[in-house]
């Protein structure tokens, strides 16, 4: 019905009723549990991170991050409104309130973490930029691409990186800009440029969504760090440690062996970071806001980082993604999450 | 027994006649037909034989698609989500009721001494948005709740372009009276307000409400993405409504407007008692070509993000499992967009040829 | 007016039922809610973006851009700023909106007629055309032109080619680019010389028409010259223009002039789109002269070919400038679609990737809009005074 009422309300506008003042003041936190529900903003279906299937359920990672926040504040992973947003409104859509934490492939920068008035809260995937290329041209690595013609989506720090990188080695390319990613791969399968880039995350996708996938192929190189994470809007601290802190859980988890299978038992744990964890010991939940088991539900209810990680773009999912640097520090790979206590 | 002396020819002319008239008559004529004839049953033959002989209509997989012709099982397979979008499936009878009423009010209209036609009409036009708005969303009655994000395909399409010029409705006749005032404030504001919006690509409307109005609004106060395109679209067409309206009120002779002011009626009486009833009737096939136009204009709104009909075919012509099948994906939305906008266009016509007659000032 | 008012005190009327003093206050409360509105708006908008952070203002439009552009009139490198992006994106969507207007004005003219035409065929197949094309959204029609019709194009090593000089691929059509060489001048005098010829000769035969009532062979005589001075110029100058022809280099194809195929796919879905209304209109314009103008032309004893230049097409023509202005409108704002398919316009470049680095919504938007409205206003002007020109004479 709230739906329904801000669409009336909309329309109600447009036919002259002057904009009255606003009703805001609260915490985002209060906000939420007001509404009962968590608004987040992903991807209009960006496989792997937040794609829809065929009837409006989303799955992704970008989406496990936000269904944990539900699972942290509601204990219902359920209690998530997704709003699919294209590059280009995210920001905005954030800024406004009409959603509560950008959960979207969005690449931490010095500029948007300043400019924007946005704070990152971390990092839920490590990608780089990379290329795409079609078997057929010959080509073994990015150096060889002067004069090559590049279809990318708009919007994306991505377009920035690509000119750097050409203006770097000196080499000349021809950008063709697409609005959606699915226009992107069009352009590239109907033949109208040689290389397709964007991060290396996605090229794997888009690879799957060639009428033959085994007619191109992923060059070596990362030309760009690609730090994706959350965001939300500045001068809520609270709100901002919520994010940071549930993610922090997530990869804490997996570090002491916590999953959604084994969680109960594990409340039963004497181990004092575990106990911490899950809320058993300690009032971490307190300081934050939240019930004083978040961690239980977040575990148990959406699952640890590794977990989320192997369901959505892990070797057995079409996207078939090795954990790469996105593993463990103590696994070979950068995630080091800030321990709980 | 008949006498044949009175009776009409049973043809005026033969076919070779008609032929040689309308075809031939020429030389120039004679290689522009041969010509053109020739190109017809060259390039008609093969459509024919991608749309309906080579094509494949049966099947539910990728598999029953031969290749060689149109894959239609592909819009079969897909047309739930090309109708519904995202609306679950469960619910879907809520809109196909809504498709029905739609149906039922407005079918009637192109049916002459259909009986209560005017009053399915005024249910068209006040009592539609009223089911739609409990239907389409939910809530009252125990329907449960779609959110609006889940909303897709056709239905989206018509429910954009129906909001649209319903809301532009009232907007426009009074934007319309604003720019024929005599107080010239008003009238400069009007002309202002409507020669801007009018100027502006849709697109950018639409982008300045996805992306700008949170900007406008107090804090706190915000839409979601629909009601912003719809905030969108019925200030922009609001204007091309004046503009159609003020045609109609241009058309009512001086007469009318000096007679309604000489019994005594005010401002407001005088229009919307007198002059408002027989300038709408008239700019009737106008608001239905601005509508046709609307309609068409509606698909813009997938570079807002909002999966229309055109979205949701464009998002899944790249389904992988799907080979090729864009062809098939645009031809589909096209026609069903030819056949809205052509029987719409054709009604109008008619219209207009009847309103014709019957009023010249 | 005064006199009224006049009336109204003598009568004893109320201020309040006094129609000047209504009018008055209407006005005032009409400008006072503006005001009112647009103090909110901009208080909104500008607490808003403080609190939220944002940047204000245009420095942004001298800040490095760092991103390409695939096609650009003025020269442009990704180390230029922003403010160039405008310029870019603004001499994009203006040759797209020239070449449309251009071709849907022909094609339009052509179907228009031909739907008159009394060859039933070609009548109806201009039928058929117009109640197709424009039943069907643009934004479909650009789609399929690029996606559906590009996916069908060779690839640059299998291009299609005329006379090994021209090329057609899936990226683009190749053209060859005349490059004036030494002596190039003498051909340029040539055409400059013939042009001047042309309008003396055009003088004349205007006045010995005026004079005796002779006509003169205006046509032919202007084409004759316009074609053999500037030959003759060309061939005194020896072959004075050298062609760059494009060449397969690498992935593509390198020199020569570039078509790319977001351009050419946009230019031809809104110029059968354009078209399609334009030759209603046409129709419409051409049948709105009465049958008797014909009539009495033809008494006059007129042939066809002149009755229909001098008397049927110049009344025509009022009656269809006056629609073809709106359709030219419409086809300069559709050009915007082309951030549908990435042809890098105005809309596209920069309120799409400016907008997007800077996070600058309104200056960009309220930049872009303004072009958009200086472009409309300008057309609604030119075509004004040339409506004013053709405008009925009344004596």
């Amino acid at each position: 019905m709230r739906k329904a009422k801000s669409i009336a309300l909309g329309v109600a506008l447009a036919l002259g009723a002057t904009v009255a003042s606003g009703v805001m003041a609260a915490t985002t936190l209060e906000n939420v549990m007001e509404k009962g529900r968590l608004q987040c903003g992903v991807t209009t279906g960006l496989p792997g991170f937040s794609q829809p299937d065929e009837k409006g359920n989303w799955t992704g990672i970008d989406v496990d991050t936000c269904r944990a926040m539900a699972a942290a504040i509601f204990g219902d992973p359920k209690a998530v409104d997704f709003t699919p947003l294209t590059a280009k409104e995210r920001f905005t859509a954030l800024q406004s309130g009409e959603i509560d934490v950008l959960s979207r492939n969005t690449t931490w920068t010095l500029t948007r973490d300043v400019s924007l008035g946005l704070n990152f809260a971390g990092v839920n995937y490590y990608d780089g930029q990379g290329f795409l290329v079609s078997k057929d041209i010959g080509v073994n690595d990015a150096a060889e691409l002067d004069g090559a013609t590049v279809c990318i989506q708009a919007g994306t720090t991505t377009e920035l990186n690509l000119a750097d990188y050409f203006r770097a080695k000196s080499m000349e390319f021809k950008p063709i800009v697409f609005d959606t990613s699915e226009q992107t791969v069009q352009g590239f399968a109907a033949g109208r440029c040689d290389v397709l880039t964007s991060d290396r995350s996605q090229l794997a996708a888009l690879r799957s969504k060639l009428a033959d996938p085994s007619s191109a192929k992923i060059l070596p190189n990362t030309i760009s760090k690609e730090p994706l994470g959350p965001v939300v809007r500045q001068g809520d601290d609270q709100w901002f440690n919520i994010v940071k802190w549930v993610l922090s859980v997530q990869i804490n988890a997996e570090e002491l062996g916590v999953t959604s299978s084994n969680a109960d038992d594990m409340l039963k744990s004497d181990n004092p970071s575990i106990q911490r964890l899950l809320g058993t010991d300690g009032d971490m939940g307190a300081k934050l806001g939240l019930p004083a088991d978040f961690g239980y539900k977040v575990v148990s209810l959406v699952g640890n980082y590794g977990e989320i990680y192997d369901r959505n773009v892990g070797p057995d999912t079409p996207l078939g993604l090795d954990r790469g640097i996105n593993a463990l520090w103590n696994d070979g790979g950068i995630l080091y999450a800030p321990p709980v206590r | 027994m008949t006498d044949l002396s009175v009776m009409p020819p049973k043809k005026a002319i033969g076919p070779i006649q008609w032929m040689k008239r309308n075809l031939f008559s020429t030389w120039y004529n004679v290689v522009l037909t041969l010509v053109v004839a020739y190109l017809i049953v060259t390039s008609v033959g093969p459509l024919i034989s991608w749309f309906f002989v080579d094509a494949n209509f049966m099947g539910s997989d990728p598999k029953d698609c031969s290749g060689a012709g149109a894959c239609w099982v592909f819009i079969s397979q897909r047309l739930d989500f090309f109708i519904y979008g995202f609306y679950p499936g469960e619910q879907q009878w809520r809109v196909d009721l809504m498709f029905l009423l739609l149906a039922v009010a407005f079918v009637p209209q192109f049916i002459e001494r259909f009986p209560g036609r005017k009053w399915l009409g005024l249910f068209g036009v006040v009592g539609l948005p009223v089911a739609g708005y409990i239907l389409i969303p939910g809530g009252p009655f125990g329907l449960s709740e779609v959110e609006s994000t889940k909303w897709g395909g056709l239905m989206l399409t018509l429910i954009l372009a129906y909001i649209g010029i319903i809301a532009s409705l009232p907007i426009g006749i009074l934007l319309a009276l604003g720019r024929r005032s005599e107080m010239p404030i008003i009238r400069g504001l009007c002309v202002v307000f409507i020669e801007v919006w009018r100027a502006v690509p849709l697109i950018t409307v639409l982008f300045m409400a996805s992306v700008m109005l949170p900007l406008f609004l107090p804090e706190g106060l915000n839409f979601e993405k629909l009601a912003r395109a719809l905030i969108g679209i019925t200030l922009w067409q609001s204007a091309y409504m004046a503009e159609v309206i003020r045609g109609g009120l241009q058309a009512i002779p001086r007469g009318q407007y000096e007679a309604a002011s000489a019994l005594g009626l005010g401002y407001w009486r005088k229009m919307g008692l007198v002059v408002l009833p027989q300038a709408l009737k008239l700019v009737i096939p106008g608001i239905v070509n601005t509508f046709i136009s609307l309609f068409k204009d509606t698909t813009l709104v997938l570079i807002i993000g909002l999966l229309d009909i055109l979205g949701t075919v464009q998002s899944t012509v790249t389904d992988p499992s799907w080979q090729n099948v864009a062809v098939e994906g645009y031809v589909f939305v096209a026609f069903c967009f030819w056949v809205f906008c052509f029987g719409i266009s054709r009604y109008s016509q008619s219209l207009e040829r009847k309103l014709d007659t019957g009023h010249k000032s | 007016m005064k006199k009224q008012a006049i009336n109204a005190r003598t009568y004893g009327v109320k201020p309040w039922y006094d129609p000047r003093v209504r009018s008055l206050v209407y006005q005032t409360l009409a400008i006072a809610l503006v005001f009112w509105g647009g103090w909110v708006l901009v208080e909104n908008t500008l607490s808003n973006m403080a609190s939220r952070g944002i940047s204000t203002g245009f420095g942004f439009l001298d800040e490095t851009a760092g991103f390409g552009i695939i096609m650009h009139l003025v020269p442009y490198d990704a180390t230029m700023s922003y403010g160039r992006t405008f310029w870019v994106g603004l001499a994009n969507t203006l040759l797209v909106s020239c070449m449309g207007v251009i071709a849907a004005t022909v094609l339009g003219f052509i179907i228009g007629v031909a739907r008159l035409s009394s060859n039933w065929l070609i009548a109806k197949l201009a039928l058929v055309y117009i109640e197709v094309i424009r039943n069907i959204p643009l934004l479909l029609q650009i789609f399929f032109w690029y996606f559906a019709v590009l996916s069908n194009l060779p690839s640059p090593r299998q291009s299609a080619d005329l006379g090994s000089a021209l090329f057609i691929n899936n990226r683009g059509l190749y053209l060859p680019q005349p490059v004036p060489q030494e002596g190039f001048g003498l051909f340029i005098a040539g055409v400059v010389l013939a042009v001047f010829a042309v309008v003396w000769v055009a003088k004349w035969a205007r006045k010995r028409q005026l004079a005796t009532g002779e006509r003169f062979p205006m046509v032919k005589v202007a084409l004759a010259i316009l074609v053999t001075v500037p030959f003759v110029a060309y061939v005194i100058a020896g072959d004075p223009l050298g062609w760059d022809v494009p060449a397969l280099k690498g992935f593509n194809f390198k020199g020569g002039i570039t078509v790319i195929p977001e351009l050419a796919a946009l230019w031809i879905a809104l110029s059968l789109y354009t078209a399609s209304f334009i030759a209603e209109i046409v129709r419409s314009g051409i049948l709105s002269v009465s049958k008797g103008q014909t009539e009495a032309a033809n008494a006059l004893g007129l042939p066809n070919r002149l009755t229909l230049r001098l008397v049927v097409i110049p009344q025509s023509l009022r009656v269809i400038i006056p629609p073809l202005t709106s359709q030219y409108l419409n086809l300069v704002k559709n050009s915007s679609l082309a951030t549908a398919i990435g042809y890098p316009d105005l809309v596209a470049v920069f309120m799409g990737t400016t907008l997007n680095q800077t996070g600058q919504a309104v200056e960009v938007v309220a930049m872009t809009m303004a072009v958009y409205l200086t472009i409309s206003l300008l057309i609604s002007l030119l075509m004004n005074l040339y409506n004013r020109a053709v405008a009925i004479k009344e004596r």
